[in-house]
């Protein structure tokens, strides 16, 4: 099974990184972009085809190791 | 003083502290390595050293958190033992949950190898006594992700419970966004748990210890953290 793991910066967390993003944007000329916020993905095999616990799993790895919760938040999927 | 300062993959200012402490304590400082689960018997002080653990890879800090020596640590300091993290240190505490808030990118998005000015906010805890509340201490730091931030309710805490201890200032102890190089919330360069036994502070105390440095500045904390547990014996 395939998952994907997204952190995003919590809204009301400085970004600088997203801010320079923003800026270079401006900068080339591309138009219509109001902000720009970076975050994470995560690619994950899953073994097994349980997908409770598949989700469980996931949900333990993002709270121990893959995301930051003080700062950020993130979203679990199972991609097939 | 017995210390022990914890070795992690690519960090690179351990032998720095080392010699700090030594120089200090006169007495040579265990090192201890992260896979260890126990710190040796008598330890007195623990220190966790700056560099890149892991290569800064997912957050600083944030893998070197999760090794097994860090139970150990945790525990220790749960019974009051002495942890002074600095820089990566700081990160690598943060992200174990003995000091609250997050190291971010420097507002600037570089990387600042440079001095700064330091005002010590209070000489009561065992790592600033060796200071007077209100003295400024020259220096360096060597970070790209300095930047404290914590939630507003965190930060309150700190400053109500007056746990920050050392504010990034000018020479003359003015906090002033200028002289605050990274953008840390109010201008925090350290601060200490709710029990005061755990310090993080981002500048590099022990690289200002001898007149070969330029600075002796750094000297202070270890001479009181010294002083502190020749009292205490």
């Amino acid at each position: 099974m395939k998952a994907r793991v997204t952190v995003t910066l919590k809204s009301g967390i400085l970004d600088p990184q997203g801010k320079a993003i923003e800026g270079a944007l401006k900068s080339l000329g591309v138009r219509g972009v109001a902000s720009v916020r970076q975050g994470k993905v995560f690619d994950l095999e899953i073994e097994g085809a349980d997908r409770a616990g598949a989700e469980a799993a996931l949900r333990n790895a993002a709270e121990k190791l893959l995301a930051n919760t003080v700062i950020e938040n993130y979203r679990i999927e199972l991609t097939g | 003083m017995k210390s022990a300062v914890v070795v992690f993959p690519g960090i690179n200012r351990e032998r720095d502290m080392a010699r700090a402490l030594k120089l200090m304590s006169e007495r040579e400082p265990a090192m201890v390595w992260h896979a260890e689960t126990e710190l040796p018997a008598g330890t007195d002080l623990v220190v966790i050293p700056g560099g890149f653990s892991y290569g800064d890879y997912l957050r600083c800090g944030a893998i070197a958190a999760r090794a097994p020596i860090m139970d150990a640590v945790r525990a220790f300091a749960q019974k009051g033992g002495l942890v002074l993290a600095v820089c990566n240190g700081f990160q690598i505490v943060c992200e174990a949950g003995l000091l609250p808030g997050v190291l971010m990118r420097n507002a600037q998005l570089r990387f600042i190898c440079r001095d700064v000015y330091l005002r010590v906010e209070r000489s009561d805890t065992p790592f600033t006594r060796g200071y007077n509340a209100g003295q400024v201490v020259r220096v360096p730091v060597a970070h790209g992700e300095g930047n404290y931030i914590a939630d507003g309710e965190t930060i309150a805490r700190l400053e109500g419970e007056g746990r920050v201890v050392f504010r990034y200032s000018s020479p003359d102890g003015i906090v002033d966004p200028n002289w605050n190089h990274n953008g840390a919330m109010n201008a925090i360069a350290g601060i200490v748990n709710e029990r005061g036994n755990v310090l993080g502070m981002m500048p590099h105390p022990e690289n200002h210890v001898e007149a070969l440095m330029g600075c002796t500045d750094g000297r202070g904390l270890f001479a009181g953290l010294v002083d502190h547990f020749k009292l205490a014996a």
